[in-house]
């Protein structure tokens, strides 16, 4: 679902937690993967094009689980190891960064491509 | 009744028809031979495979009657997965066996070891019946043995693959039960932390606590760590989660336990213990925090 | 998105909905504190309980009415914070640093009445 507005964001927690209770996650993990919706659909509001959340069910072995892709075709981010650091976000508080997201999800992936936009993949399994 | 390859004619006509079709049959024209002799001779095999089994003294937690019954699903699951050759609805029997007797305190081994048992037994029984046609005997085998194996191997992953999920359940319940939440005055928790802390239990402390906050109304909370195995970053970064969620929930946390030593390797890490309210020993602490809610210490006066 | 209000004695109490946009906390932020102006009170009390998710920017607002309630002589407290918010909080690295926080709407009120009574 896209991204443009304030509204979005609340509209993408919502689905998120909503798409988490009825795979089975507990109310615990599906605030976490909620919270963690809003705090990537932050990072791509401010001043990204394009913004763009997508959510899926995915199957391991043995075992199920959400991911939560968040995509913008904004300018990058040109360090990612500085991205990644506690602390640090690109436009002052919106969004307090990606390491809060990378402690409350299971896996993290992240691929950025200045003056191309960034990707980040998400994902929460269930025990 | 001797069978050759590259016969005459004539010699083909004066052979048994089953030896022609031994030559010609497919895989699965035998195994149907192979289940129909299975099946027809049900009974006595299965009474074979049953005697087999007390004779390895296998299965001594179940009764005669109770092996009887399994034998029997066992053995009807086996020929039809040897028919069918889908194993789907084997690894279902397979997983639902297990879940009925692992609690009785059935063993990997034992499992692994009337499977086996049933497959020498009805292989015996091939060998018995073609004895006299070695060539076929070797078809038979052939067609025999991948079926087998893969029974094999499918009731024992199904075996283990219950076994490891009640594992798990009875880590998760010990997980439960080793980390008590205690109230011992009214609006008082204590939660002593004992052993290693690793993330799944860190989470799953942190939860109780704040569950335990919300429910018993605590204004202060006594974490004692005097118990924790080891302090690395990794635990003094939840220790310090735990902390600020509680604080969230409007609760006081002192924590107790601290040797100089831990103390020291916080500092390290960069964890400032000016924000946290720490005490030497619980006891220490339990006062403090009854202090805090507003309770006097008073000593008992000595008996006269 | 409509968030009550309600006065009580020198307290303002106000319950933040589940859903509140960004727009939505900008205004409760304006709106608050403009009502504690108008009735001059010396505490107000935010009860989140129906919040499913405190993010970073829910947590920035709070901190901003905190902040500004203060500027005009007054306390605040959060109350209602559930114990998975407040997990997912800490491990965003949410603190709400330097506001007061409280279990519930009791406890919210009996903390601002202990304020009262030292400033008094």
């Amino acid at each position: 679902m896209p991204i443009n507005s304030d509204q979005d964001i609340v509209v993408a927690r919502q689905k998120g937690r909503a798409l988490a209770t009825e795979l089975g996650f507990p109310p615990g993990d599906a605030t976490l993967i909620a919270t963690a919706i809003s705090e990537l659909a932050r990072n791509i509001v401010s001043y990204a094009r394009k913004r763009h959340i997508t959510l899926q069910k995915i199957d391991g072995l043995n075992r199920e689980g959400l991911s939560v892709i968040a995509s913008d075709q904004g300018p990058g981010i040109t360090d990612i190891r500085q991205a990644m650091r506690d602390g640090f976000s690109t436009s002052g508080s919106l969004g307090m960064g990606l390491p809060g997201v990378r402690r409350l999800m299971d896996e993290f992936e992240i691929k950025s491509q200045p003056g191309r936009g960034t990707t980040v993949v998400v994902k929460k399994w269930k025990q | 009744m001797a069978k050759r390859n590259g016969m005459s004619q004539e010699t083909v006509t004066l052979n048994n028809r089953a030896g022609e079709l031994a030559r010609d049959e497919a895989p699965s024209e035998l195994l149907r031979e192979l289940v129909a002799h299975l099946r027809q001779n049900r009974t006595q095999l299965r009474e074979e495979w049953v005697a087999r089994i007390s004779e390895a003294r296998l299965l001594t937690a179940m009764t005669k009657e109770e092996i009887f019954a399994e034998a029997t699903s066992v053995y009807d699951s086996y020929v039809e997965a040897l028919e069918t050759e889908t194993f789907e609805a084997l690894q279902a029997y397979a997983r639902n066996l297990s879940e009925r007797i692992i609690p009785r305190g059935v063993e990997t081994h034992e499992v692994l070891g009337i499977v086996l048992l049933l497959r020498d037994v009805l292989a015996r029984s091939l060998f018995a019946k073609y004895q006299t046609d070695f060539k076929k005997l070797n078809r038979i085998l052939d067609a025999y043995e991948p079926a087998a194996n893969r029974i094999q191997s499918t009731v024992a992953v199904g075996f283990v693959q219950e076994r490891e999920r009640v594992i798990r359940q009875q880590q998760e319940a010990i997980r439960e039960l080793s980390t008590p939440v205690l109230q011992v005055r009214e609006r008082l928790l204590i939660l002593p932390i004992i052993g290693v802390i690793d993330p799944q239990r860190s989470r799953q402390l942190t939860e109780q606590l704040l569950r335990g906050i919300r429910t018993n109304r605590a204004k202060v909370v006594v974490i004692d760590i005097t118990g924790v195995a080891a302090m690395d970053a990794t635990v003094a970064n939840h220790l310090v989660q735990t902390v600020e969620a509680s604080r969230l929930l409007g609760a006081n946390v002192i924590v107790t336990g601290l040797s100089p030593e831990i103390a020291q390797t916080l500092v390290t890490i960069g964890i400032d213990l000016g924000k946290m309210n720490t005490v030497g020993d619980l006891q220490g602490g339990i006062e403090q925090a009854e202090r805090l809610l507003g309770y006097k210490v008073v000593a008992l006066a000595e008996p006269s | 998105m409509e968030v009550p209000i309600l006065k009580q004695g020198e307290v303002l109490i106000a319950t933040f909905q589940a859903a509140l946009s960004d727009a939505d906390l900008n205004q409760l932020r304006s709106g608050l504190v403009q009502q504690v102006v108008r009735f001059r009170s010396r505490g107000v009390i935010v009860d989140v309980t129906a919040m499913d998710v405190l993010d970073s920017f829910a947590s920035r607002t709070l901190r901003e009415i905190t902040h500004m309630i203060r500027l005009r002589g007054a306390e605040t407290v959060i109350v209602g914070i559930q114990p998975e918010v407040a997990f997912a909080m800490v491990q965003l690295g949410l603190t709400l640093e330097g506001v007061a926080t409280a279990l519930d709407l009791e406890e919210g009120l009996a903390y601002l009445n202990q304020k009262f009574k030292k400033t008094n």
